[in-house]
């Protein structure tokens, strides 16, 4: 990424962090900073609004559902080519923001193999190379920039179809639905997995903080890389933990039990 | 209005004798037939178009020819095309009136994706419907022949209308009434069909057009706007595409990809909340400890009675 681009992206950054605050509680970790949020739910709102108005058009029964949400038809249509335009824009901020990140690496590979253990909850543990972000979260984002790429590109050329050949518009309109259900594929996946699939996720978008756990759980080497400590020595630890705690627990119902008991023997 | 066709008599009860109107049957398709030949291109039919249709005088293009301007237009629907060609070493001045196709199988309607903004009547007039025209202009790649035009200003898309105001009232259309020389005609598909193949006919008889014929392209299932060309072989000399055709893209990808588009959309959203039913969510490490005793199936919710 060029300098420029790294500089702003820092300077926005702090601009960010001294209007909104971020409280980090013990036991928990910074992972998403102000700028990093209100990027993500730009883009979110955006996408959104773009998906919406752009499957009014794109499908002949949701026409008469979605398309009165936006003023109608003639409305939905106009507002569609500048929805997405703002999240063109507010993508290409996130881009430069997350693009270090996201870079594919040897350990994204080995993560995609183990996709079935990872859908199917039997790696408990993200393997301990996985990072700020796992294979899955890149993938999505590459093919969030592949068709944001495509997006924008046939749609400019549909938008002004009155200068372009005919048969380039045509080809543009199936490239640009195609793009639209990828974006959709893994949008679907991408809301799951932040909410229902993943507790404890949603509120690093919201607040920007993640509990420890959370992090040894899910990225393993970017809680090496915040806390200096070891993942798994970490895991271990809070297991024993909570072994002893329930071993205290239950010494703890013992005794109350035993202490009540005469009690309730009285006639 | 009743549909003529509809009410009309084929049998009666107890009725002596033939029965009248019986084994006739109304046809309903109509057909607008423009003979190039005998066009002398006076543009009385553009001035009748634009006077019918109330449209406002507005500027023309002179680019060294007759033509009135490049192409049609939202409010200029109708214009004479002049092509100047060569036959036998000698020029040959081509004349073709330039409108809207009325297509059997119409490329702007297959594209359109507003409910309603294009309608193809039983007579086989396409009519845009403006309130319902969303501004998308997808009808204008969609078309063959390049006529839907776009409004900058209502952002709405016009074209010809085969004068389906003055058609449903049981008059002709404005150009047809306004030609002098007679090469517009105006009735039934089968009609004109015939008084054009009969014309192409004479043309290759008795005028020395070896290739005259009939222009009314399969590739659209035909039009309901047809031409007499003095070489069928060669439409591209008048302007007209030889094999016209509607996009694939809106044809195919529209009416069997994007419906499979919406299942996987549906089956995608209904997968991931399988999902959750089925594996439950991924929690932060350590959760609190299973339950390790007896096979789960029983233990889950006692559904199990005891017998």
């Amino acid at each position: 990424m060029s300098a420029p681009a790294k500089g702003f992206d820092e300077k926005a950054r702090g601009e960010f962090a001294r209007i909104g605050t971020t409280r980090v509680r013990r036991g928990e970790l910074l992972r998403h900073p102000v700028y990093t949020r209100f990027l993500h739910w730009s883009v979110a709102i955006f996408f959104i609004l773009s998906l919406a108005t752009g499957f009014a058009i794109y499908s002949p029964w949701l026409f008469r559902w979605i398309a009165p949400l936006f003023g109608g038809g003639a409305r939905t249509r106009a507002l569609h080519p500048w929805f997405g335009l703002v999240f063109e824009v507010f993508f290409l901020f996130q881009f430069i923001n997350w693009v270090t990140p996201m870079l594919w690496t040897s350990a994204d590979r080995r993560w995609l193999k183990r996709l079935k253990q990872y859908a199917t909850n039997e790696d408990r543990l993200e393997s301990e190379e996985v990072g700020f972000f796992n294979g899955g979260q890149k993938l999505y984002f590459w093919a969030i920039v592949l068709s944001g790429l495509l997006f924008l590109i046939t749609g400019l050329l549909i938008w002004f179809d009155n200068v372009v050949e005919r048969w380039i518009v045509a080809i543009s309109y199936v490239v640009h639905d195609l793009s639209g259900l990828l974006m959709l594929a893994g949008f679907i996946i991408h809301i799951y997995e932040g909410t229902a699939h993943q507790p404890g996720t949603f509120r690093s978008m919201m607040s920007g903080t993640v509990t420890d756990r959370w992090a040894w759980t899910h990225h393993p080497a970017w809680y090496r890389a915040v806390t200096g400590r070891d993942p798994r020595e970490a895991y271990e630890r809070e297991k024993r933990r909570q072994a002893e705690r329930e071993r205290a627990m239950k010494s703890w119902e013992r005794e109350q039990d035993s202490r009540e008991l005469p009690d309730d023997r009285v006639p | 209005m009743a549909n003529p066709r509809t009410f009309q008599i084929q049998e009666i009860s107890a009725h002596p004798g033939p029965v009248p109107g019986q084994g006739t049957r109304r046809e309903e398709e109509v057909c607008k037939y423009i003979d190039v030949t005998t066009c002398i291109g006076c543009k009385a039919c553009e001035v009748a178009c634009v006077e019918w249709n109330d449209h406002p005088f507005r500027e023309t293009t002179f680019d060294d020819t007759y033509q009135t301007m490049p192409s049609t237009e939202w409010n200029y629907w109708n214009l004479i095309r002049f092509a100047e060609d060569e036959r036998d070493g000698n020029l040959m001045w081509l004349m073709r009136k330039d409108q809207c196709m009325h297509c059997e199988d119409p490329g702007c309607l297959r594209a359109c994706p507003a409910d309603g903004a294009i309608i193809k009547y039983e007579n086989g007039i396409v009519d845009f419907q403006q309130e319902n025209c969303i501004g998308c202009g997808y009808c204008i790649s969609g078309c063959p022949f390049d006529i839907p035009k776009f409004n900058e200003k209502t952002k709405k898309v016009y074209k010809c209308t085969l004068c389906s105001d003055r058609v449903g009232q049981g008059l002709e259309p404005a150009c047809i009434k306004a030609c002098p020389t007679g090469c517009l005609h105006f009735g039934t598909k089968s009609d004109m069909v015939q008084i054009a193949s009969s014309r192409a006919k004479q043309l290759r008889e008795q005028s020395g057009f070896a290739n005259a014929g009939v222009y009314d392209p399969a590739s659209i299932k035909g039009t309901h706007v047809i031409y007499v060309l003095h070489d069928i072989k060669s439409p591209e000399r008048y302007g007209l595409p030889a094999n016209p055709i509607i996009p694939p893209s809106y044809t195919v990808w529209k009416w069997l990809a994007k419906p499979t588009g919406l299942a996987m959309a549906i089956l995608g959203i209904g997968a991931v909340f399988f999902h959750s039913v089925f594996y439950g969510p991924k929690l932060p490490q350590p959760e609190p400890p299973e339950i390790e005793t007896g096979p789960r199936e029983e233990i889950d919710a006692g559904r199990k009675e005891a017998p």
